[in-house]
């Protein structure tokens, strides 16, 4: 492997103070195994900064009741910031409007909203739906048991073995019959950045709506889904700096309007009688009962957090870590990335040779790294690309160069361990 | 638990050379174990002689700790009565999940040196594994896996 000196380390230094960042991530300071804790599973779940920690604390001491109901000082304190964080969110992805907004468990929830108020309601029998290699779990499951209900039928975009779409053929798949279309913005298992912009527009020509899964986007670059014309876009509160249990649904004011809604209760109506059920205007619609309103504040926190950063700087960074990383990768013998796309975020899968996954990540938390191993929830990547599972790092804008070296490292402790 | 220290010499030495991997001509008893976690999978064929197990052999796709786990008690339950592996299958589930005191009487002998996975909640079933499946293949059922409801550990052990 190659030794980095400070020296060739600072040549990487930008504008970017990693080191001030750091300082508001109070986990960074853990040691684990008696080493300092490098946190590499960043695509599966983020840190959470102080500021935001403590909008949670601040929340629940002093303004908490629930939303939308009583007129006491708290209720309206509560559904007031509850109302603001939407339109930070709003803000943060550029929607039109804060009703496009629509607070979800996640993004799991979000797609399975889009399956049963969309899909349930305008996809027939020998309808097609098209989805990707790539998509994660969440993105295949729902539509295959819409595909079941409905008689429908799923057909996938092929991938190659960079791990890149296959434009040309997904072009192919549309026919009369196409009623949808699911993609992912960005890679869980590989890190590609699929050309969605332009997926949305071929769509659009054949009328077409799609839904992007941005859960590893979101955290990453600077989404504006008026830009993309994306017709819903998913992303989740726990991988942005944000608490778990809150996600994000946007979708076209005018297709969350003729949708059905997806969860029945209180809040998501106007009236109820035992004869007749007037739903509730957009979003309320979809948020049917008390919703997690601590974590939709933090999760309004913190995109506060990353918007004072800056999107535009945090994927600059990134970039900087993964060309750095994968440098060093490349130079360790018996090491193969899984995932070369020519355009992809901080994430590294990889194998090594004669090493099974599940050992590298035990291994590799004795030197206190922190990495995913597994099928990253996307068997169908796996088998397209030939294993069984993998071990991923996947960084975020608090680590850094060191970081990448103590990896680097660990894993050649690892490849020692197993000669 | 100092995870390197789960890496002894003889857990890799297992790894890296398996004893008894491969396939029975003459099986009479098979199983195949499945972590859906991992996707890792294990076949163990047995030749029953009467109630002693006469030969047996595994092979499939897994991590170290679980080959190794396999490896090691291929060659610690051949030749033994079907009854003393049970009682070995016992004894190996019941140290990986820290519930046997191994201070007191036992037999795993060398087997022990797996004690250390009682520490690491996710590895655990890498090493149970290959015994849930020879508990598998003793009672003839085909297929087996660490997860709950096909879990042959629900069932009482030794009642074949």
């Amino acid at each position: 492997m190659n030794i980095v000196e400070p020296a060739l380390k600072s040549q990487f230094s930008s504008a970017f103070d990693v080191e001030r960042v750091r300082a508001d991530f109070p986990i960074l300071k853990l040691q684990i195994e008696g080493k300092p804790l490098v946190y590499l599973d960043n695509a599966a779940s983020s840190q959470m900064p102080q500021s935001v920690i403590d909008r949670l604390v601040r929340y629940q001491t002093t303004q908490h009741a629930n939303i939308n109901r009583g007129v006491h000082y708290l209720s309206e304190t509560a559904t007031a910031e509850y109302e603001g964080s939407r339109r930070k969110l709003q803000a943060f992805i550029n929607a039109r409007e804060d009703r496009e907004v629509i607070f979800t468990s996640g993004t799991t929830d979000s797609i399975n909203l889009v399956m049963h108020g969309y899909g349930r309601k305008f996809v027939g029998a020998g309808d097609e739906i098209i989805l990707t290699t790539l998509e994660h779990h969440s993105n295949i499951v729902p539509w295959q048991m819409l595909a079941e209900e409905k008689r429908a039928k799923i057909r996938v975009v092929p991938i190659n073995d960079a791990g890149e779409l296959l434009i040309d053929e997904y072009e192919k798949l549309f026919n009369e019959r196409t009623k949808f279309v699911g993609v992912m913005h960005v890679s869980n298992a590989l890190g590609t950045i699929n050309p969605v912009k332009q997926m949305i527009e071929f769509a659009h020509s054949r009328g077409v709506p799609v839904l992007v899964d941005g859960a590893q986007a979101a955290p990453h670059m600077k989404v504006d889904v008026q830009d993309l014309d994306c017709d819903f876009y998913a992303f989740s509160g726990h991988k942005l700096c944000g608490p778990t249990g809150i996600g994000i649904l946007y979708g076209k004011a005018e297709l969350l309007e003729c949708m059905q809604p997806f969860k029945g209760g209180g809040d998501m109506i106007l009236s109820v009688t035992f004869e007749k059920t007037v739903y509730n205007t957009i979003p309320h619609k979809f948020e049917a009962g008390t919703p997690p309103i601590a974590a939709a504040i933090g999760l309004g926190a913190a995109v506060d957090y990353l918007s004072a950063i800056g999107l535009d700087a945090i994927a600059a960074y990134e970039l900087e870590l993964l060309n750095y990383a994968t440098e060093q990768m490349n130079d360790l013998a018996g090491v193969r990335i899984i995932g070369t796309a020519a355009i992809k975020t901080a994430v590294l899968s990889f194998e090594v040779r004669g090493v099974h996954p599940h050992d590298i990540g035990t291994l590799l938390n004795q030197e206190g790294v922190a990495v995913r191993t597994g099928h990253h929830c996307v068997q169908p990547v796996m088998l397209r690309l030939g294993v069984p599972a993998t071990t991923r790092a996947s960084f975020a804008f608090y680590n850094t160069m060191a970081e990448v070296d103590i990896f680097i490292a660990s894993l050649c402790t690892v490849q020692k361990i197993f000669i | 638990m100092n995870s390197k220290s789960l890496y002894q010499e003889v857990i890799l030495d297992h790894n890296k050379k398996p004893r008894n991997y491969g396939t029975l001509d003459n099986a009479t008893h098979h199983a195949v174990g499945h972590n859906p976690l991992c996707g890792d999978h294990l076949d163990i064929e047995l030749h029953l002689d009467g109630e002693r197990i006469d030969q047996i052999a595994f092979h499939g796709e897994s991590c170290a700790i679980c080959k190794a786990s396999a490896s090691m008690m291929t060659t610690v339950v051949k030749g033994k009565a079907r009854a003393d592996a049970e009682t070995l299958i016992q004894e190996f589930r019941d140290m990986a999940v820290g519930k046997l005191d191994i201070e007191s009487p036992h037999h795993l002998g060398r087997l022990t040196v797996f004690a250390g996975v009682r520490d690491l909640p996710t590895r655990v079933k890498c090493a149970i594994l290959p015994w849930h499946t020879l508990h598998a293949a003793l009672n003839s059922v085909n297929i087996t896996s660490t997860e709950a409801e096909d879990d042959p550990m629900h069932a009482a052990i030794g009642d074949a």
